[in-house]
């Protein structure tokens, strides 16, 4: 587990700590299984490439999955998420680096909540943000 | 410049109405397969006793798995009033995105009762002309009836 972050040690305009994935196509099989999403364009590429697409894609809610878990392993075991979103604006196939990572935009207290706002997005190799969203967080607090 | 809605009266009725319950227990296989799907060896999601540790009563479910497997969810009924909740003339359809809203963690055991409502209905005008976009909420609660997460999803239609 990575040391616990606190709420103090968070500056607006820095990074979320990124988080590096390269998906493979038995990964989006076992994400289909698990979720119950047997759209065959995550793993059939005849069916892919019928719908026009360059290959097999990657789940928009593995994507979504992966900021979470992104934003848990930001917050640690003491903090934790109230809200994110992923907007699905573009594709991201298996077999590409990519980067999962955010800004904070904004810090603040909310009664006993130390709150984290930031903005997040799925990045790929060529350094495209595919998959912007926002997250809301609460860090412990030192004080 | 005024180009007329799709978005009739009769849709907007629809917003809030809420489905009839579909009730799902939360299994610990299916988190450690997700978890194991996504690469997160977080032992929060598969290993019970350190999640015993932790004041959980078994394994979490990762933010962003919804353990709702491949259940369909019941939709919300139409009301007798209602016109069609979608307007014609859209050839495609894509997912838009998810938002997820945290209350509480989902754990093994749990019994769900999840609901389903239309939550939003607008229109905006994109590249390809004008893009119909429909919220659906689905609404997380556990066998204590508390909310436990809602995940609102849209769908584009362009």
């Amino acid at each position: 587990m990575a040391e616990q972050r606190f709420w103090e040690d968070i500056a607006v305009e820095s990074p979320v700590p990124p988080l590096m994935k390269n998906a493979t196509p038995r990964q989006l099989v076992m994400w289909a299984g698990a979720y119950g999403d047997y759209y065959e364009i995550h793993y059939n590429e005849k069916t892919a490439l019928a719908n026009m697409l360059p290959g097999l894609i990657i789940h928009g809610t593995l994507k979504a999955a992966w900021l979470g878990q992104m934003l848990g392993d930001w917050v640690g075991e003491k903090g934790r998420i109230k809200k994110y979103s992923a907007s699905y604006r573009s594709m991201d196939v298996p077999g590409d680096n990519i980067t999962l990572t955010g800004k904070v935009t904004k810090k603040y207290v909310d009664g006993k909540d130390h709150v984290v706002e930031a903005e997040i997005w799925v990045q790929n190799g060529k350094g495209e943000k595919t998959t912007p969203g926002t997250a809301t967080v609460v860090f412990p607090s030192k004080g | 410049m005024t180009q007329g809605s799709v978005i009739t009266e009769d849709m907007k009725k629809a917003i809030g109405v809420e489905s009839e319950p579909t009730i799902v227990v939360v299994e610990r296989e299916p988190i450690r397969r997700a978890a194991a799907a996504m690469g997160d060896n977080n032992p929060l999601y598969h290993d019970e006793e350190y999640a015993k540790s932790k004041g959980y009563r078994s394994v979490i479910a990762p933010p962003g798995f919804q353990p709702t497997y491949s259940f369909t969810l019941k939709t919300a009924p139409m009301r007798a009033d209602a016109g069609p909740r979608m307007p014609t003339g859209f050839a495609r359809f894509m997912n838009g995105g998810d938002e997820y809203e945290f209350f509480q963690p989902i754990q093994a055991g749990d019994v769900l009762s999840i609901t389903r409502r239309l939550g939003d209905l607008y229109e905006r005008d994109g590249r390809m002309g004008k893009m119909f976009f429909t919220v659906n909420e689905t609404v997380f609660r556990n066998q204590k009836n508390e909310i436990v997460l809602i995940q609102r999803s849209t769908t584009i239609a362009y």
